[in-house]
């Protein structure tokens, strides 16, 4: 089983269409990884998807990092 | 055309214009399923599908409940796999002078007619942006582009849903969804016969065609934004209405 930053960061990797190289945890996916609006609103789905839980919209619009993904899906699934 | 392999969700199709397009998509290979407020339209549904020897059955949908929408579209993904077509079809009447309006016949058209677009497209979009494909289809009316004394509320319910089509158009077109508005004009429905025989006439006389629609030439037009020969169209609103309206 791969640890949850492993999991978070290949599902960046694919949603995003970026390198694993990029994928840094100070990564911003709008500022840094080139992601728009939809594009985080996407990752979001498939983040609900590979950890099978629901991010309210008010939280899901905190998540603009690699690592706020992470340290997110660490506190509320981990 | 060829809509095998598609999903579709046609809300209001017990009869009338939603029936044909339902009928039409089933005709083009697709899954169907239509929606209708109570249980004896359901059941109505799935018999006339099965008649038609079309997949697909009816639900009962009432699409001004949240609740309702989200069972819906579970139980469709659950028996037939996601929509991959939403057709928004359902919609009332309740014509009145606007100094006669009541707020509830206000308020009524606009949540039967313009929120329950928004609600319905929100929940099946996520399995299209997952699937990169995807067709919403609205149908709007004539009359949201021309206006018609004592349908206030209809036309701007109607005329608010282009805005809606051609916004989510913009939005979502990066993922290979296309999103479009069918407008008729004056379709021999139950809707269109309360209207006095008078009216009715002086109604023909004004289309450049000389007779009033039928359901199917709707039922063609949204069969056509469905199919893959459309995927270039999006955010497009296409009038059939016999000439009676020429944006």
């Amino acid at each position: 089983m791969s640890s949850i930053e492993e999991r978070v960061k290949k599902i960046i990797i694919e949603q995003l269409g970026v390198t694993e190289a990029q994928v840094t945890n100070d990564a911003s996916f709008v500022d840094d990884l080139g992601a728009d609006s939809l594009d985080t609103v996407e990752l979001v789905m498939a983040l609900e998807e590979e950890f099978e839980c629901e991010i309210p919209d008010e939280d899901a619009e905190k998540i603009t990092t690699v690592q706020g993904a992470i340290d997110y899906v660490t506190a509320h699934l981990g | 055309m060829n809509l095998e392999q598609q999903i579709a969700l046609v809300t209001g199709a017990s009869r009338g214009i939603g029936r044909a397009i339902a009928l039409e998509l089933g005709r083009l290979g697709a899954t169907v399923v239509g929606t209708a407020t109570s249980e004896t339209g359901a059941q109505a549904i799935s018999a006339y599908l099965a008649e038609a020897g079309a997949k697909g059955c009816g639900m009962v949908l009432n699409v001004t409940d949240p609740v309702s929408i989200e069972a819906v579209v579970k139980a469709v993904g659950s028996d037939f796999g996601a929509p991959t077509i939403l057709v928004n079809n359902a919609g009332i009447t309740r014509d009145n002078l606007l100094m006669r309006m009541k707020d509830e016949e206000w308020d009524e058209i606009i949540t039967t007619n313009l929120s329950s677009v928004y609600r319905l497209s929100k929940a099946v979009i996520r399995g299209m942006m997952k699937a990169r494909q995807g067709r919403i289809i609205t149908v709007g009316s004539v009359v949201g582009s021309t206006g018609n004394p004592g349908q206030t509320n209809y036309a701007a319910a109607k005329a608010g849903l282009l805005g809606f089509t051609k916004s989510l158009a913009r939005e979502i077109g990066s993922r290979g969804i296309t999103v479009n508005a069918v407008a008729p004009g004056f379709i021999d429905t139950d809707m269109t016969r309360a209207l006095p025989a008078e009216q009715r006439e002086a109604l023909v006389r004004s289309i450049p065609l000389e007779r009033l629609g039928a359901p199917e030439d709707i039922a063609h037009a949204v069969a056509f934004l469905a199919s893959p020969q459309a995927a270039y169209i999006t955010g497009e609103t296409l009038h059939v209405n016999g000439g009676m309206y020429m944006p």
